[in-house]
């Protein structure tokens, strides 16, 4: 078994579905922090069998909405002096900004590029989203 | 005693944006508009309407522009995005900044499906959708509306078949779900299989306002139920190919023959313009309304700028 030391102040992202680390480390941009950031994959969880895990030596701004659209299972925990000092659970989110692009081609958020996307929870099960403008369904799959 | 405050300086991008009340006040007034229209010729006197046409429009620009200029009102505008600081590649958000500063209210039509919405939160006027893309047309559905209390006394417990083009038809598409609002309404839609309703959609309106919806693929099934029969157009200008427009042009024509199966007391709406899909000998018939309902238009976006204006006699 892989032993990783615990971080003394930071951010814990936990309860990554397997597989998936990779894909978050990269949509969070870590490479680019300049912190010491550790991906764990395929570690042996109780709850899941197998889980991912991040850890940032920092504290930094992590977009839990990006988490719960890519996996809701996750955890957010903050370190201070070893110790969880905040656990957030992440959930798919009910609005979304800017995360992703309106499916329907004729939808204005497609050409005036000032706009941001915006949308509302449709369907959690399918994970789709109304947009607040034309009102298309869009699928979300930021895999 | 028709004026609803809460209406004042308001946007109109969806007929969801008002409330059933708010939807009896307009037409309230409009009715009373067209009772006694000499009472209303100088309530906007000092208002001025902007229309913001990026997409061509008979009916709906002259019908809001005849609106504002019965109620003593100005117009200003454009007709085509072509002859307008839009050719120069201004934005939406721009040109509503500065026309907001022009007019008291204005009415935008754009190809683009949402963007009446962008601008209305650009807009320190009070903007009204004139219809963006496929997606909605409240003046239009505000229109019907008003025919059918016209005609039927009553916008509660009526089945109403749509015919034509459901997959595309944006006035279809508002209608339904505002008729859906209200209590008792069964809805026939008569299709070919490549323009029924978007299934989207069809599943809203079953699971939100529990509709009762019969689908047809020949309107004579539908005929002898009906209260109204709307119809609309296959419209050329939402198909991405020439092909497929003249496959389904013909589809669902409205004569005299079929006419014969409707009850005595239905009547037939048409947004306007058609094609074909309504004989010209149909116009005879007493229950053909759609000239009628053309002229419901003004009075119904009489009512509404008079609303949203804040606007009282």
């Amino acid at each position: 078994m892989i032993e990783v030391a615990s971080i003394k102040r930071g951010i814990v992202i936990d309860h990554i579905t397997a597989g998936k680390g990779l894909l978050i480390f990269n949509k969070l941009n870590l490479a680019s922090l300049g912190y010491p950031v550790v991906l764990l994959m395929n570690v042996p969880s109780g709850r899941m069998g197998k889980k991912d895990i991040i850890k940032i030596e920092n504290f930094v701004d992590v977009d839990t909405a990006m988490l719960g659209l890519i996996d809701s299972s996750i955890t957010v925990n903050v370190i201070e002096s070893e110790h969880v000092t905040n656990k957030v659970r992440v959930s798919i989110p009910q609005d979304v900004k800017g995360l992703f692009t309106c499916s329907n081609p004729r939808c204005v958020t497609n050409t005036d590029s000032y706009v941001m996307p915006s949308f509302r929870l449709h369907d959690k099960k399918s994970c789709s989203y109304s947009c607040e403008y034309c009102e298309e369904i869009t699928r979300v799959n930021l895999a | 005693m028709f004026f609803m405050k809460n209406l004042q300086g308001r946007h109109l991008i969806s007929p969801n944006d008002l409330s059933l009340e708010e939807i009896r006040a307009i037409i309230e007034l409009a009715h009373d508009m067209k009772r006694n229209r000499s009472k209303y010729s100088t309530l906007c006197q000092g208002q001025i309407l902007a229309t913001l046409f990026y997409e061509p429009s008979t009916r709906t620009k002259l019908s809001f522009e005849s609106a504002m200029l019965r109620m003593g009102g100005s117009i200003l505008g454009f007709s085509d995005a072509n002859t307008s600081a839009v050719a120069k590649g201004e934005s939406i958000a721009d040109t509503i900044r500065v026309l907001g500063s022009y007019a008291d209210i204005a009415v935008m039509r754009h190809p683009r499906e949402g963007a009446p919405k962008l601008a209305s939160e650009f807009s320190a006027i009070p903007l009204i959708n004139g219809g963006d893309g496929g997606h909605q047309h409240p003046t239009q559905t505000l229109t019907d509306l008003l025919t059918i209390d016209t005609y039927r006394q009553r916008l509660d417990g009526l089945s109403v078949a749509f015919c034509g083009d459901l997959k595309y038809g944006r006035t279809v598409h508002s209608l339904i779900e505002t008729l859906a609002r209200y209590q008792g309404c069964k809805f026939y839609l008569v299709s070919p299989e490549e323009l029924v309703l978007p299934l989207r959609q069809k599943e809203h309106l079953v699971k939100k306002y529990g509709s009762e919806i019969i689908e047809c693929r020949r309107m004579e099934e539908a005929l002898p139920h009906l209260d109204i029969l709307y119809m609309t157009r296959i419209q050329k200008e939402r198909f991405f190919n020439e092909a497929d427009y003249l496959r389904l042009k013909n589809s669902f024509i409205l004569d005299a023959e079929k006419m014969k199966l409707a009850k005595s007391d239905m009547i037939v709406m048409h947004p306007l313009p058609r094609v074909n899909e309504i004989s010209y000998e149909v116009d005879r018939d007493p229950r053909a309304v759609y000239f009628p309902q053309a002229e419901l238009g003004v009075y119904v976006r009489m009512a509404l700028m008079a609303h949203l204006l804040g606007v009282s006699k």
